[in-house]
């Protein structure tokens, strides 16, 4: 809509907001006709189908009208400008139609399963039969909440030391340690989840726990938390390093005492960004935590734990109905917790420049 | 930490020892240069910055005087590429010989930078006391020590009665001189100022500048400073750098601020004072 009284805004002003609304729904109602008219002919002529056929469809004729009748009001420069603006306006409607259509259909499935339930039981002695208002998935909650906890524990400190060396200290192998964590960040998960299975799990024989999915999502955390770390660093202004330097500091107190805690905020920032990106990982942990019946938090360390995507994966690929509409409340959970966790970034992002 | 400091200095403090405790200390220069990677930007600069006195730095932009101030206490090799050559004596001691490590000169050799950059973390209370923290020093009564520093820096009446609020609450005059403050608690010997007014208003400018000869007395002062009235305000020394075709930056001439303006021996430190070029 607001690409359109852009479009719009270039023709003489209105004295009135009304009147302005007027004239622009004047000037667009035969070009949203005629594009209308045309989309229709489109849509049954060519071989593009079903409703996102007819948006690309009208799209097109609209974009097309819309810099026909533009440009004969208003010239080319107006025309351009305004098709412009309207295809950034859908192409940001695609993006946030597809989300919506992710987040709704998900609620749409899992909003009537919703009940206490899940959140206090867990699957133990839980029937196939079971409808889906009994059982719940608190053992993988409680799970997806250790693993975490470990990745984070682990990926924090060695990804704030690397962000240091990186942009703090600079040493010759800054160069390559960045390149190394760049390629890392673009690991697989599943890859991770392997290497773990194999070094940990196997070769180490510890066997399946709670702890190797930690160790698992430790390695896919650590180049998010080390990458925007290092971008958070960056942005301390260097005025202030001198001034610590300047006072006769040693470097590594400069680094401790006056970089880390300016940049404290977006340190946290970067940490929760590193938890949403392993919170949702399913592959790694089939291969590390195996998955789980019961609660298991003392045991964390030795024994096989249930997550949040273990629970929604191994819920989905049972035949029984209920057992499929835990999985779809497990995804919203999942998906909460995420969307949560991105606000809380938000926020405090939002803190830091204010008081920067 | 306070004893090793001191120590060298005593054994080699052969001129009339000053009668205050907290005394400056003479620093001088010979024949230093220094270069950026290849570009030299001065040139054999010997100087003497006699103690208790404020010897001001003026010249055009880019004749070296922020170059050299940088030299005088080890910051101006934190620039990649960056190097030097000659002598820069404090007290006598060379500070880029084997006995003073760069961090130890930086704490007696204090600077106040261009833009005032108190620690945004910490309460104006903190950011006094931060050199000292920072270097892992000890000290009896934090509570005297700020108020000591504070009030040389003109700011504890201002400041008194919120000495928690963050550093950055504080306007920008009083944020410089919440910067003089913090480099004062270190009780540098030297301090090196670069152009510390050229962000304030002139109003907090003065203040500055009365903390400057107020200070004085105990802290031997280098200011670098583009503004001629002040140049003239608060210093006794005046030197003027600068840098042509054929000579990277180095000193036309220098010598007590009254003569300087006055009755300059060059013409171009004539032209220059009464804004003929630069």
């Amino acid at each position: 809509m607001t690409t359109m009284q852009n479009a719009g805004s270039h023709g003489p002003r209105r004295g009135s907001a009304v009147s302005s609304l007027v004239s622009m729904a004047r000037q667009l109602a035969v070009p949203g006709l005629i594009a209308a008219i045309v989309t229709g002919i489109a849509f049954a002529t060519t071989r593009l189908s079903g409703p996102f056929g007819m948006f690309v469809l009208w799209a097109a004729c609209s974009l097309l009208g819309l810099y026909v009748f533009t440009r004969r009001s208003q010239g080319r420069m107006a025309a351009t400008d305004a098709v412009a603006s309207v295809t950034l306006g859908f192409a940001a409607l695609l993006v946030v139609t597809a989300l919506g259509f992710i987040v709704g259909f998900v609620l749409l499935k899992a909003i009537p399963f919703v009940r206490l339930n899940f959140f206090t039981q867990t699957l133990e002695g839980i029937d196939p039969d079971s409808p889906a208002t009994q059982g719940g998935a608190l053992h993988a909650i409680v799970g997806t909440t250790a693993q975490v906890l470990i990745a984070t524990l682990i990926s924090l400190p060695f990804g704030v030391l690397t962000a240091v060396y990186l942009n703090e200290i600079g040493g010759r192998l800054a160069g390559v340690v960045r390149v190394v964590i760049d390629a890392m960040s673009g690991i697989p998960s599943v890859v991770a989840g392997l290497f773990i299975y194999s070094i940990w799990v196997v070769q180490g024989g510890f066997g399946y726990s709670g702890l190797a999915a930690g160790l698992a999502l430790a390695v896919l955390m650590l180049p998010t938390v080390a990458r925007t770390t290092e971008e958070m660093l960056r942005l301390v202004p260097g005025g202030l390093r001198e001034s610590a330097l300047a006072l006769g500091a040693p470097e590594w107190r400069t680094a401790l005492q006056v970089v880390l805690p300016t940049a404290k905020v977006g340190i946290v920032t970067a940490v929760i960004l590193g938890i949403a990106r392993v919170a949702g990982e399913t592959a790694p942990l089939l291969m590390t935590a195996f998955g789980n019946d019961r609660v298991n938090v003392v045991q964390t360390a030795t024994e096989p734990q249930s997550a949040l995507p273990l629970f929604v994966y191994q819920q989905f690929t049972s035949a029984q109905g209920s057992a499929v509409d835990r999985a779809w409340v497990g995804a919203f959970v999942l998906i909460a917790l995420v969307l949560v966790l991105f606000l809380i970034a938000r926020v405090i992002g939002r803190s830091k420049t204010a008081r920067l | 930490m306070a004893a090793t400091m001191t120590a060298p200095l005593n054994t080699i403090a052969h001129a009339a020892a000053p009668a205050n405790a907290h005394a400056g200390t003479p620093i001088e220069t010979r024949h230093l240069s220094a270069w950026f990677a290849k570009r030299q930007v001065l040139d054999d600069v010997t100087l003497r910055m006699p103690s208790n006195a404020v010897t001001a730095l003026i010249g055009p932009s880019g004749c070296g005087k922020s170059t050299f101030l940088r030299n005088l206490n080890r910051m101006h090799e934190l620039v990649a590429g960056a190097s030097m050559s000659g002598e820069v004596l404090l007290d006598g001691i060379d500070i880029y010989g084997p006995t003073l490590r760069p961090a130890e000169t930086r704490q007696r050799i204090g600077m106040v930078f261009q833009k005032p950059n108190p620690f945004p973390t910490m309460s104006i209370n903190d950011n006094v006391l931060a050199g000292l923290r920072l270097t892992g020093t000890k000290v009896a009564d934090k509570d005297a020590l700020v108020e000591w520093a504070l009030t040389r820096a003109g700011l504890w009446a201002e400041v008194k009665n919120r000495l928690s609020a963050p550093g950055g609450s504080l306007s920008g005059g009083q944020q410089q001189r919440l910067c003089i403050a913090r480099s004062l608690a270190v009780k540098p010997k030297v301090l090196l100022m670069d152009e510390p007014c050229s962000a304030l208003d002139p109003t907090s400018t003065r203040r500055v500048e009365d903390t400057i000869r107020e200070i004085a007395d105990e802290v031997t002062v280098v200011i670098v400073t583009h503004n001629m009235q002040q140049a003239q305000r608060c210093s006794d020394q005046t030197v003027f750098f600068l840098a042509d075709e054929e000579r990277p930056g180095h000193i036309v001439e220098a010598g007590p601020t009254e003569q300087i303006f006055g009755n300059p021996v060059d013409p171009r430190t004539n032209d220059y004072i009464n804004g003929r070029f630069g």
